[in-house]
C-alpha cells in the first residue's frame, strides 16, 4: 500500500495542516508570498516519508535514553534522545517523551532556512515550535482542556526571550501521563526540550498511592507502550483542596529544579481549578478566564 | 485494512501506518484513527474529524445518502445539506486540536492536550400497549446488561428511558459496548430485543409494533375503560343489560357510569373487584400483566363479585370486553345468577370490531435524545453561548440529518428527535463508546455574523442555487443521532 502525507491547507487558506499517521502538524508562517511558499512547500517535502524515518528506528525509540550516549541515527531521532538525556538519569524516559516537539522543530527548522519569515509556528497537536524574527511576538494561550472555550491564560512570547519551544502534557492527552495533572505547558529553549520536561512535570503531579486515582499498566492499554508496564493515571476521584496543592507542589518543585537547571524557561500546572506557575515573565493573566469553570467544565468536554 | 490477528489476546496490528500499532479491543492506536472494535479494525475519525473540522470552521462536503446523484445540489427547499456522513466523503484529514487552530481575541495560537469525550446521549421509547412490560424505574437490559430503565406510562403506552451517559461509559465497559449497539440499533430502526426485570420481554422497532413476550401488539387502545364506556354506551343501549370494559388503569360499568346513567339504564347489581374512583369507574380490578385490558386475567368473570340478588335477575345479559376489543365475552345469567357465556350475538359484535376499528396501530416510536454542549457550539461560533441563545430565541433552527428537533428549554441545546425521520443508517459511533448523529444549524446570515459566526469559511447555499440567505453550519454532535 502505497502511503502519503496529507498535506493541504485548512479552511483559512494560510495555515497548512500536515498529517502522517499519529503525526498532525499546523503551520504558519508570515512573510512575503514567496517566502511563505517556499517554507510551506520546504515543509511539505520534509514532511514526506518523516514517519518512516522515525519508525525505522522505533523500537530503539520506545527503549529507556541512555543518559551516555546515543545509538540513534536519524537527525529528529537524535534529537529527541538529546531532549530527554538531561532526565535519563535520574528516572526512566524514552525518546517517545520528546517526539511530537522534535518533530515539529524539524519542520519549523526547514521552513526557516528556506526562506527569510517574520514569524512562524510549527504545532504539533499541542507541541509547538516557535520562528520569530526581531521584533515580532506570538500570544499563546493555555487551555486544560482540549474542548474548553476559554482561556486560563494567556503568555506572550517575544523574539528577545530565549523561548522557542512550547509544549503541554497531561492526563487527557493522547499519551499517557504517569501523573494527575490536567495540563502542564512548558516553555522552553526548544519545542523538543519543551516537550520533555513538560512530560517529567507533569508525572510529577502526582499523589502517590492515593485511592482516588485509578491506574492502569501502560502495556493493557496500548501493547507496544513505551512505558511497558508501568502504571499510567486513567482516571482521578474527588480529591480535597489540600490534595491538589500537594499534587501541583510536588510538580512545581520538579519544574523549578528544571528552570534552575536552565532546562526549562517557565511553566504553568493546572490540576482542576488550580494553577501554579513557575518562572514568571511571559505569563500573564487573561481577562478571558471563562465563566463555566469547575463542574462545567465536564459538561463542555463531554460536548 | 490488512490487519494481522495475533495470539491469545485479541488484539491487531493495524498497517495503515508505519508505526504498526497493537491495538487492544475496545482501544484505539496511536494516531487514534484506527480502533480495533471486537478484533476488527475500524476507522473512528470519521466523526470526530468532521466535529473537528466544523471546530475548525472547516468545509465539508455534500454528501448523496443513496441513489444516484441527480446532478442537482439544492432543486427544493426540503433538501438541505445535511451533516450525515459528511465525515466520511471528506478526505484523510484529522486536524490537530481543535482549539490550536481557533484564533481567539488576538491569541495566535493555543496549546491544549487532546481529546474529548462525547457520551450524553440516549433514547426515549414509546410502546404503545397496555400490556404490562414492568414496574417503574425497573431495570431494561438487553443482552443481560442494564441499558435503561421503565419510565411513566402514557396514555395507552408505556415509556423506556435508554442509555445516557450512566450506562454508556458509568459501568462496565461491556455495559457501555452493548448501551452504545442498543441505542444505535434502536436509532437506525433496527429491532432490539429488551427484558425489563420483574417484567416482560419486548421487542422493539421504531416504527413498528411491539413484540411483548412473543406476541407483536396489533392495536392501542381505544381509551381507557370509563372513556370507551362513555363512547360506546349509546351503541350498546337497548342491546345488552350490562357492559364491562375491562382496564388495567380504570374499568368502566356502563349500568353505573355517568354515561349509562344518561340513557336510564338500569342498575344490573353487578359487584365489581378493585377500588371504585367514581360511579362506575374502578381502580385495579386486577393485577397489571399481559391479559384482557393490560391486566393478568385470562378470565374476565373473576374481577366480578357475585352479583346482589335485589337487583340482579336471571337472564340478564352482559358484554365484557377489553379496551382494543381485542378480548371479548358475552354472558346471561343463570337461575342462580351465575353469568354463563354465550355466543355473543352480532350486533354486539359489531359495536366490538368497533372498538377494534378505533383502536391505532400499535407501534415503538423512538426519540433520540442528546445535548450539544460547548464544543459543539464553539464550532459554529466564537461565542458559544451565543449559538444556545439564537436557538432559543428560535432565530436559529435546529435540525438532525435534516429532520426537525424538539430543543429543550434551559441551558445547552439538548435535543430530541425522532429517529424515522433520519435518513437509514445516519447513527455511528465510536468506541468511547458513545453515537455519532447529525445536527444542523440553519439560521440567517445576518444573525450568524450578529453571533460571532466564521463569516470567512461561510458558504451561502446561494452559491450553489438561486437566491437564499440560509446557510448551513453542520456539525456531528459528540452523541446524538438522526433520519429523514
Amino acid at each position: 500500500m502505497t502511503r502519503t502525507p496529507q498535506i493541504g491547507f485548512l479552511a483559512d487558506g494560510k495555515r497548512l495542516h500536515l498529517q502522517d499517521g499519529p503525526i498532525d502538524l499546523i503551520v504558519e508562517a508570515s512573510g512575503s508570498r514567496a517566502s511563505m511558499e517556499a517554507a510551506y512547500a520546504a515543509a511539505a517535502r520534509r514532511f514526506t516519508g518523516l514517519l518512516d524515518e522515525l519508525c525505522g528506528e522505533l523500537p530503539l525509540l520506545r527503549q529507556a535514553a541512555d543518559p551516555a550516549r546515543c545509538l540513534l541515527q536519524g537527525k529528529v531521532a537524535r534529537r529527541m534522545h538529546e531532549a530527554v538525556a538531561p532526565f535519563a538519569a535520574g528516572c526512566f524516559i524514552t525518546p517517545m517523551a520528546a517526539v511530537a516537539g522534535a518533530v515539529a522543530e524539524e519542520i519549523l527548522g526547514v521552513m526557516v532556512q528556506s526562506a527569510r519569515l517574520d514569524r512562524a509556528y510549527v504545532n504539533n497537536g499541542g507541541d509547538i515550535a516557535l520562528h520569530l524574527a526581531n521584533g515580532e511576538q506570538f500570544t499563546v494561550g493555555l487551555a486544560d482542556l482540549p474542548d474548553a472555550s476559554g482561556l486560563l491564560r494567556t503568555m506572550v512570547v517575544r523574539a528577545d526571550d530565549s523561548t522557542r519551544g512550547v509544549a503541554t502534557s497531561g492526563r487527557h492527552g493522547r499519551s499517557f501521563s504517569l501523573g494527575i495533572a490536567d495540563a502542564v505547558t512548558v516553555l522552553a529553549r526548544t519545542a523538543s526540550q519543551a516537550d520533555a520536561a513538560a512530560t517529567i512535570i507533569a508525572n510529577a503531579v502526582d499523589l502517590p498511592g492515593h485511592p482516588a486515582i485509578t491506574r492502569r499498566p501502560a502495556c493493557d492499554l496500548q501493547p507496544d507502550s513505551d512505558l511497558g508496564a508501568r502504571l499510567v493515571t486513567r482516571d482521578v476521584g474527588p480529591l480535597s483542596r489540600g490534595e491538589i496543592e500537594d499534587a501541583l507542589e510536588a510538580g512545581a518543585a520538579s519544574a523549578r529544579k528544571l528552570l534552575a537547571a536552565g532546562l526549562i524557561d517557565g511553566g504553568a500546572l493546572r490540576l482542576r481549578d488550580e494553577m501554579i506557575v513557575v518562572g514568571t515573565k511571559s505569563v500573564e493573566r487573561t481577562g478571558l478566564r471563562p465563566r463555566f469553570r469547575g463542574p462545567a467544565v465536564e459538561g463542555a468536554l463531554h460536548v | 485494512m490488512l490487519t494481522e490477528p495475533t495470539a491469545a489476546d485479541d488484539k491487531i496490528r493495524c498497517d495503515a501506518c508505519p508505526v504498526m500499532c497493537y491495538i487492544k479491543p475496545g482501544a484505539a492506536g496511536a494516531c487514534d484513527r484506527y480502533a480495533n472494535h471486537d478484533g476488527q479494525l475500524v476507522r473512528v475519525d470519521p466523526h470526530i474529524l468532521l466535529k473537528r473540522t466544523v471546530s475548525h470552521g472547516g468545509r465539508l462536503v455534500p454528501f448523496q445518502a443513496t441513489g444516484d446523484w441527480d446532478g442537482k445540489i439544492v432543486h427544493e427547499p426540503s433538501l438541505f445539506v445535511t451533516a450525515i456522513g459528511a465525515g466520511t466523503t471528506y478526505p484523510d484529514y484529522k486536524p490537530a486540536p481543535f482549539i490550536v487552530s481557533s484564533e481567539i481575541d488576538g491569541v495566535d495560537m493555543v496549546t491544549v492536550v487532546t481529546e474529548g469525550i462525547f457520551s450524553y446521549c440516549g433514547v426515549k421509547v414509546k410502546i404503545d400497549t397496555d400490556r404490562y412490560l414492568g414496574p417503574e424505574t425497573a431495570t431494561v437490559r438487553a443482552q443481560g446488561e442494564a441499558i435503561g430503565h421503565v419510565t411513566t406510562s402514557e396514555y395507552g403506552s408505556q415509556m423506556l428511558s435508554l442509555g445516557g451517559v450512566h450506562h454508556l461509559t458509568g459501568g462496565s465497559k461491556k455495559e457501555g459496548r452493548v448501551t452504545c449497539d442498543a441505542l444505535m440499533d434502536l436509532s437506525n430502526c433496527k429491532p432490539v430485543e429488551l427484558t425489563i426485570d420483574g417484567g416482560a420481554t419486548v421487542v422493539v422497532q421504531a416504527g413498528h409494533a411491539p413484540v411483548v413476550n412473543g406476541v407483536p401488539e396489533e392495536r392501542m387502545r381505544v381509551g381507557c375503560g370509563s372513556a370507551t364506556i362513555g363512547m360506546f354506551a349509546k351503541q350498546w343501549h337497548g342491546k345488552v343489560d350490562e357492559v364491562v370494559v375491562v382496564d388495567d388503569h380504570i374499568t368502566g360499568v356502563l349500568s353505573e357510569h355517568q354515561a349509562g346513567k344518561l340513557l336510564d339504564i338500569a342498575d344490573t347489581g353487578i359487584k365489581m373487584k378493585g377500588r371504585r374512583s367514581t360511579p362506575g369507574r374502578y381502580f385495579q380490578v386486577a393485577e397489571p400483566g399481559t391479559g384482557w385490558g393490560g391486566t393478568r386475567i385470562s378470565d374476565p368473570l373473576s374481577v366480578l363479585g357475585p352479583f346482589d340478588a335485589k337487583k340482579a335477575r336471571p337472564g340478564m345479559t352482559m358484554l365484557m370486553v377489553s379496551t382494543t376489543g381485542e378480548h371479548a365475552a358475552f354472558y346471561e345469567l343463570d337461575e342462580a345468577l351465575k353469568p354463563v357465556e354465550k355466543q355473543i350475538p352480532a350486533e354486539l359484535q359489531l359495536s366490538v370490531e368497533r372498538i377494534q376499528e378505533n383502536c391505532e396501530p400499535a407501534l415503538c416510536t423512538v426519540l433520540f435524545m442528546a445535548g450539544a454542549g460547548g464544543s459543539l457550539r464553539a464550532g459554529v461560533t466564537d461565542n458559544p453561548v451565543r449559538l444556545t441563545r439564537s436557538v432559543k430565541d428560535a432565530l436559529t433552527r435546529v435540525t438532525s440529518g435534516g429532520a426537525p428537533v424538539y430543543v429543550w428549554p434551559g441551558g445547552g441545546i439538548t435535543f430530541m428527535v425522532d429517529v424515522t425521520r433520519l435518513p437509514a443508517g445516519a447513527f455511528g459511533y465510536v468506541p468511547t463508546p458513545a453515537l455519532v448523529a447529525p445536527i444542523e444549524f440553519t439560521l440567517r446570515l445576518s444573525d450568524y455574523a450578529a453571533l460571532g459566526g466564521h463569516m470567512d469559511h461561510v458558504r451561502p447555499l446561494a452559491s450553489l442555487k438561486g437566491n437564499t440567505e440560509a446557510l448551513q453550519i453542520l456539525s456531528p454532535p459528540s452523541a446524538p443521532g438522526a433520519r429523514r
